[in-house]
């Protein structure tokens, strides 16, 4: 019997084990791929100078590794696509949590999930037959393959991100905010609008911050319809022009270059670049969740 | 209900096991002459297409052997060659010189082979109507010194100018032979808003919708719905339209030779796929694509 | 016109405008997926289920691309399941709130973050090139099970907590060990949770493109891959690939390559969905 349970014992340890490891894994892979980047990515500065890497041009093949082209690109692409998910986004959020009735809700959130899981080529696909053509012909312009056309699309792969956590934002206010708000005489929109959602400002925040996140590291889509032309986007006007993202770039080119040398290090110091803005994006957006829920425990309690 | 749930799982997982293991290691140590070949073809866009037909007629007459095809672009092709990846390597440019000292360092000697050629066509919209251009003028277009069809004959319209990636060897050749004439030392350089697209059917539908577009692509991909845009040296010249006689002639002004690489000499089914590439068969499949053959007619 | 009337019609006005946005973000998506049905449809037929690709691609079916993503998608769930449940139960049942657990979250949400494209670089940097696995079916499913850790690990430790504490309490003071509480007790009751995570994370797996794009892609493999370290045709790939890189591809086949993604995808969501319905209308606490 003594016995028995101490096999029993060790075996519960081994597993508390297994599982503890499985849980500190996830650290493991952050480091790794962190730890990769800078391995393959780093060596770049060494080799290209610092002056050449804040050039306007980038053309590899020549050794020109201006990388402003690129994050201008994908800056502009990311604006874009924010300006128009951002309003939408929440608007929608809203309309799910605090106006819709349950019928439309029943509808709306399966919608809202199957745009979520639309594979970023079928959109690339639609953007490249369908959309492009459309814009240049009503917008008159030049062509259609335009960072406009990338933003509109990143705009719906970035909206069911937006939508999930602004939702979930408005649902944590909670009832008695609404109910007093009413009661004082308030009526449902002006709650909404005054009292509901600056209560869910930071999650609503976050939410957009995550949108953007979702929308800058957006590849296949992008690279299908923004023409991908190394060209500085130094004004709005740049919207309406072709334009190359960091992404696309990467996406682009990998595939060519030889393992070490230098195109390939700057591919990776451009992949460096996208996980520190992923990196930002999310500490910083969950800093905004984990302050918001500590003020909610201080407030309910 | 659970538990049927946790059955499926683990059959899935275990079915799944079981036949992803690697079949059998015996397969490439017996007899050699019977066994399956596995011939991986990687490289050029411009020649993914040839290199397919190649692939498929090949396999139909010999069935024991297996080729995968993989495009990417010329320079992916052969770094795929000095990794020691693939066996061919599809290039529609010559090696380059820092690339045969990187395959050399690696132990491995590149061979080259003429397979095909190629004529690269500058197409525009059906409804532009400008039809020919000089060598100078499409160097001019692309290097940002021309932005408007009216400057070349045409209608009051932006030039929108699209390419091939960098990776691609038509791009490559482009730039050498028509931006910068040929000219060593020149460092001429596409416009910064050329539009660089990732494959050569982007190019096509692009040029086929937009009536301000320009581009370039080998023969084998212009379809009816582009117009071919006949080119000439200079201005006193004639302008040639790209095809199979005026490529084999040389008068056309852009053509250019197809490759294929090996590592060192070809030996087994890669020598008689390759011997078969460059027989009459495989030149008749060139033909049929709209390429050139390597033995004009 | 008195105040209160004015609020009402601004609360309309208000209301109309939020219905319109929400019309703005769902027609869209009706439209695409209607559209891509209605020009894919036509395409579908049994040899262009079962068959392989011929005449460049541009004719026969698109059997070694299905294949392919089913492959990957299992070989992804076999790296990703196990170890995402258990860093869950890891989270839910052992964690305690110090440090450590923080940084587990924190990079946690930090992996869900990282763009595709970056996943890419680095399944090819530790895969393909350091650990020497080529591109190969083994590379893209070790590359993909990172990528949907993150979506597995939440959803399943939400599916875990959802289990009432007290299940745990009579649990344990029957006898049972933590262990026999968590496989007994609480895996059971949090199962279909737990399935749907790992549905909705293998479904973004399937669909993803860029990660595969330097692991395990192959644009023309008339072939079934037979081993882990082959490489694969699969859809998303096949789908860029007719769409932008095979001259005179026929549309159709386009929009039906299209069509069988999206039914493979948007087949994963409704299963997750279904399950997660009929296991809350089932749940008894």
């Amino acid at each position: 019997m003594k016995i028995f349970i101490s096999q029993l014992f060790d075996k519960e340890r081994l597993i508390t084990r297994l599982i503890a490891s499985a849980g500190y894994s996830a650290i493991l892979f952050v480091l790794l791929i962190f730890y990769f980047l800078i391995s393959e990515g780093l060596p770049a500065l060494g080799e290209v100078s610092l002056h050449s890497l804040l050039g306007t041009r980038w053309y590899p093949i020549e050794e020109y590794y201006g990388l402003l082209p690129l994050i201008s690109g994908s800056l502009m692409v990311t604006l874009g696509a924010t300006a128009i998910a951002m309003p939408i986004g929440i608007g929608t959020a809203v309309f799910i949590a605090e106006v819709a009735p349950r019928w439309a809700r029943e509808i709306l959130k399966p919608l809202v999930e199957v745009l979520g899981g639309l594979p970023s080529v079928v959109l690339g696909l639609i953007g490249f037959l369908i959309l492009s053509p459309a814009l240049r012909v009503n917008l008159n312009l030049a062509t259609g393959l335009t960072a406009f056309t990338g933003s509109l699309l990143l705009a719906a792969i970035s909206i069911p991100t937006i939508i999930s956590v602004a939702e979930d934002a408005l649902d944590s206010v909670p009832r008695s905010y609404r109910d007093a708000a009413l009661a004082l005489g308030a009526t449902e929109w002006q709650t909404i609008w005054r009292v509901t959602l600056p209560a869910a400002r930071s999650g609503v925040l976050t939410a957009g911050m995550l949108g953007v996140g979702r929308a800058i590291g957006e590849t296949m889509t992008v690279m299908m319809v923004t023409g991908n032309a190394p060209v500085l986007a130094n004004s709005l006007r740049m919207l309406f022009m072709p334009a190359r993202t960091m992404t696309a770039t990467i996406a682009a080119e990998m595939g060519e270059v030889a393992r070490g040398s230098v195109h390939y290090h700057v591919l990776f110091l451009i992949g460096i670049g996208l996980f520190m803005i992923s990196l930002v994006v999310n500490v910083t957006a969950s800093a905004v969740v984990f302050r918001q829920r500590k003020r909610s425990e201080r407030i309910l309690s | 209900m659970k538990r049927v749930f946790l059955v499926v799982l683990l059959v899935t997982v275990l079915a799944v096991l079981a036949g992803c293991a690697p079949p059998d290691q015996s397969q490439p140590a017996a007899d050699p002459t019977l066994q399956t070949a596995v011939i991986q073809n990687k490289g050029s866009d411009t020649m993914v297409n040839l290199a397919l037909a190649w692939a498929e007629a090949y396999q139909e007459i010999n069935p024991q052997v297996r080729i995968s095809v993989t495009g990417g672009g010329t320079g992916t092709g052969i770094a795929a060659l000095i990794n020691g990846t693939v066996d061919l390597a599809n290039a529609s440019r010559e090696i380059k010189a820092e690339e045969m000292k990187a395959a050399l360092a690696n132990g491995s000697e590149p061979v080259e082979f003429i397979a095909a050629r190629d004529a690269i066509a500058v197409i525009v919209n059906l409804h532009n109507p400008v039809s020919e251009l000089t060598l100078q003028q499409v160097a001019d277009i692309y290097s940002g010194k021309i932005n408007n069809w009216s400057e070349v004959g045409g209608e009051d319209r932006p030039i929108v100018r699209l390419s091939r990636e960098t990776n691609s060897g038509t791009h490559v050749y482009f730039l050498e032979e028509v931006l910068r004439m040929g000219i060593a030392g020149d460092k001429t350089l596409f416009s910064t808003d050329t539009l660089l697209l990732p494959s050569s059917e982007g190019i096509i539908v692009e040029v086929r919708d937009n009536p301000n577009a320009i581009g370039y692509d080998g023969l084998g991909y212009v379809v009816p719905e582009v117009k071919v845009i006949a080119l000439g040296r200079s201005a006193h010249e004639p302008y040639i339209l790209p095809s199979a006689a005026t490529v084999a002639q040389g008068s056309y002004p852009i053509s250019r030779d197809l490759y294929i690489y090996t590592v060192g000499q070809p030996t087994g089914a890669t020598l008689s796929y390759l011997q078969w590439i460059l027989s009459t068969d495989g030149q008749n499949i060139v033909i049929a694509l709209g390429f050139v053959p390597i033995a004009s007619p | 016109m008195n105040t209160s009337q004015q609020r009402n019609l601004i609360q309309k006005a208000g209301f109309g405008m939020l219905s319109v946005v929400a019309l703005l973000t769902v027609l869209p998506i009706v439209l695409v997926v209607g559209y891509i049905f209605y020009q894919g449809l036509p395409a579908i037929s049994f040899e262009f289920l079962t068959g392989l690709p011929r005449e460049g691609m541009r004719a026969g079916g698109i059997l070694p691309a299905i294949v392919g993503t089913i492959y990957l998608t299992i070989g992804t769930a076999i790296f990703s399941v196990p170890l995402g449940v258990a860093a869950a139960i890891y989270l839910s049942e052992y964690a305690q709130d110090n440090l450590l657990t923080r940084l587990i979250r924190l990079a946690i949400i930090n992996l869900a973050g990282i763009p595709s494209v970056v996943y890419g670089l680095f399944g090819l940097g530790l895969f393909v090139l350091f650990l020497n696995f080529g591109t190969s079916l083994l590379a893209g499913s070790l590359t993909l099970s990172i990528m949907t850790l993150p979506v597995i690990i939440s959803t399943a430790e939400e599916a875990l907590r959802a289990v009432p504490q007290s299940f745990r309490v009579v649990s344990i003071s029957l006898g049972a060990t933590r262990w026999q509480t968590i496989r007994r007790i609480v895996l059971p009751e949090s199962l279909p949770g737990i399935i749907t995570g790992v549905i909705l994370g293998l479904e973004r797996a399937a669909g993803e493109t860029a990660p595969i794009l330097f692991t395990v892609a192959a644009f023309f493999l008339p072939r079934l891959p037979d081993s882990p370290f082959d490489a694969s045709m699969a859809l998303p790939y096949h789908l860029f690939v007719i769409s932008t890189q095979v001259p005179g591809m026929p549309l159709k086949l386009q929009y039906g390559t299209a069509l069988v993604l999206l039914c493979f995808v948007l087949g994963m969501n409704l299963l997750a969905t279904t399950i997660r319905s009929r296991a809350r209308a089932k749940r008894q606490w």
